[in-house]
């Protein structure tokens, strides 16, 4: 199969992703604790028009709304026997938007449970979860797949081996670094794109966190650790919600996230699009933005001092506990 | 930890307790139960001083080290984990000891129509290590089950959980529930999850925005020891 992916990379050098779906979906009606995959079928016409919204502001890839769409996710609403068609679903109407200008990415969020040895799901029930997941998403046309927003390894691997069973489309990855420039699970963005590369993605990056800032340095450290011939890719919350007089609102307006994704193109990111709290609105300033000219003079603000190591030191058992496990290692 | 008491220990003894919480700090999750057995058979010591000298004083560092983002929560699971092997041979035992004060007893969920389970249960493990009660409702928990729950458990505090902007606000709703029954005086209420801020948990008038488990676990400690004076 050809990946269309770096075929239009190739010929168009850089990539504007999209934005949004579940806090438009929230707009649109969406209620507290519902089943956004299940709107692919229920509703639609309201899906159709956020992925319009987003072509219309010139993405040049529709994400489809699957990221809760593995069994894992949907038994919560009680549709863990609706895998395939809810998946399907959601491509196909990506799939009817996108034509062939534009590339459907299909959506793979976690599963939400804990892998081995810290919980009980092992890397085979993860990718076997995460196979019935894709073979839906391939049914349904995805371009490739867009496995986001995760903190494990482990389950990374999971989903990238889930996805070569059910299918040949290209995986991309990115991780959610939102503890100190690490994931929750103490990934740092080094180790993210040294591994995924070294499991054979090609682009590999961030998405969601805690806004643009954050995002901007964690595509530094990637940028510093890229392999030779990894793609890096970012998709930045528009901001930080905001919680004012009884309302959320995410801070960062359209000319935030056009400065944002500018300085993404000048750390050499070359897939930018964004996450929750963005609109049609956000990637229309982030299109002008990128057709525009790039950045000059461009020096991250962080950057003199961000060879300092990141955690504090450990505390006063450090030393003792490291010979200990020596010895017993030795032993 | 009483320090006092723990260097007037025979070194032996005192070498065990750290060596049982270095084992703690690296999951190791047989070495401290047998630790906790030897503790119990040859030293003859309570499972109140074990919990103290040994469990809580170990989860203690964890708890320091994960808020300084030195461990992640891989390794506090894994701790929690080991803790909790130990517990296992503890908890028999001190039903009816007499030498253990708990800190105190915590409801917690994550609130109605949010399903995130991961952050709330390490703050609910991380609790437990440092010797509070936890009864821990699950996800999806409305504001009757709460209620139900903090006055079956004559419970001190109230920890709730929200990663979504559009569930955050149903905790709102629980204090107010509280309010209407009487029960915010006695109950301290504490919040956390991702979207969260100190300006959205005073506004819904909770006690405290706590930004991470270990906070969390600071802020449960303070409140104790505030309603203890109190009273």
């Amino acid at each position: 199969m050809t990946d269309r992916l770096l075929d239009l990379l190739q010929r168009k050098g850089l990539l504007l992703g999209d934005g949004a779906m579940g806090t438009m979906l929230q707009r649109a009606g969406l209620t507290d604790g519902g089943s956004p995959e299940l709107w692919n079928v229920d509703h639609a016409d309201a899906v159709r028009a956020i992925y319009q919204g987003y072509a219309d502001a010139g993405s040049d890839i529709i994400t489809t709304n699957t990221f809760g769409g593995t069994r894992y996710r949907l038994k919560l609403h009680h549709l863990q026997g609706r895998v395939f068609e809810l998946n399907q679903a959601g491509a196909a109407l990506a799939r009817e938007v996108a034509g062939d200008e534009r590339l459907v990415a299909g959506s793979m969020g976690p599963t939400g449970e804990l892998m081995e040895p810290l919980g009980p799901l092992t890397i085979a029930e993860a990718a076997a979860a995460f196979a019935e997941q894709v073979a839906g998403l391939a049914a349904g046309g995805a371009d490739f797949l867009l496995v986001e927003t995760m903190s494990s390894l482990d389950e990374v691997q999971a989903a990238v081996e889930g996805a070569r069973q059910a299918s040949t489309l290209p995986v991309v990855v990115t991780m959610t670094f939102d503890t100190n420039y690490r994931t929750m699970m103490g990934v740092t963005p080094a180790q993210a794109v040294q591994t995924l590369h070294s499991w054979g993605v090609t682009v590999i990056g961030a998405n969601c966190g805690n806004g643009p800032a954050e995002i901007e340095r964690i595509m530094w450290e990637m940028a510093q650790a890229r392999p030779e011939g990894a793609v890096l890719m970012a998709q930045s919350n528009a901001g930080l919600p905001r919680w004012h007089e009884g309302e959320i609102s995410y801070d960062g307006t359209p000319e935030v996230m056009a400065g944002y994704a500018q300085r993404m193109r000048a750390l050499g990111v070359q897939v930018i699009g964004a996450c929750c709290g963005s609109t049609p609105e956000h990637l229309a300033a982030m299109r002008r933005a990128l057709d525009g000219p790039p950045l000059m003079g461009y020096e991250p603000a962080f950057a003199a001092d961000a060879s300092a190591p990141q955690s504090a030191p450990a505390g006063d058992g450090a030393a003792r506990r490291a010979a200990r496990r020596a010895q017993r290692t030795a032993e | 930890m009483d320090t006092d008491s723990f260097d007037s220990l025979p070194e032996v003894l005192q070498e065990l307790y750290i060596n049982m919480q270095d084992d703690l700090y690296d999951g190791l999750k047989d070495e401290v139960a047998d630790a906790t057995t030897e503790a119990l058979e040859q030293w003859g010591q309570t499972p109140g001083q074990i919990l103290q000298r040994g469990l809580v004083a170990g989860m203690d560092i964890v708890g320091q080290d994960f808020r300084d983002g030195i461990l992640f929560v891989p390794e506090v699971l894994l701790a929690a984990k080991a803790m909790k092997g130990a517990m296992e041979i503890l908890r028999p035992l001190l039903t009816d000891a007499k030498d253990v004060q708990r800190q105190g007893t915590v409801v917690i969920g994550t609130v109605k129509g949010d399903i995130h389970d991961i952050g709330k249960n390490l703050v609910g493990m991380m609790l437990e290590g440092a010797g509070f009660e936890v009864i821990n409702l699950g996800i999806n928990v409305d504001a009757e089950q709460f209620l139900a729950a903090l006055r079956e458990y004559n419970a001190d505090i109230l920890g709730m959980s929200a990663l979504l902007t559009t569930t955050m606000p149903y905790m709102r709703t629980v204090i107010q529930r509280l309010n209407e029954e009487g029960m915010r005086e006695q109950t301290v209420v504490l919040v956390g999850g991702a979207p969260l801020t100190e300006a959205f948990a005073e506004d819904i008038g909770a006690d405290r925005y706590c930004e991470d488990a270990a906070v969390a676990v600071e802020a449960a400690k303070v409140f104790m020891e505030m309603k203890k004076r109190d009273s």
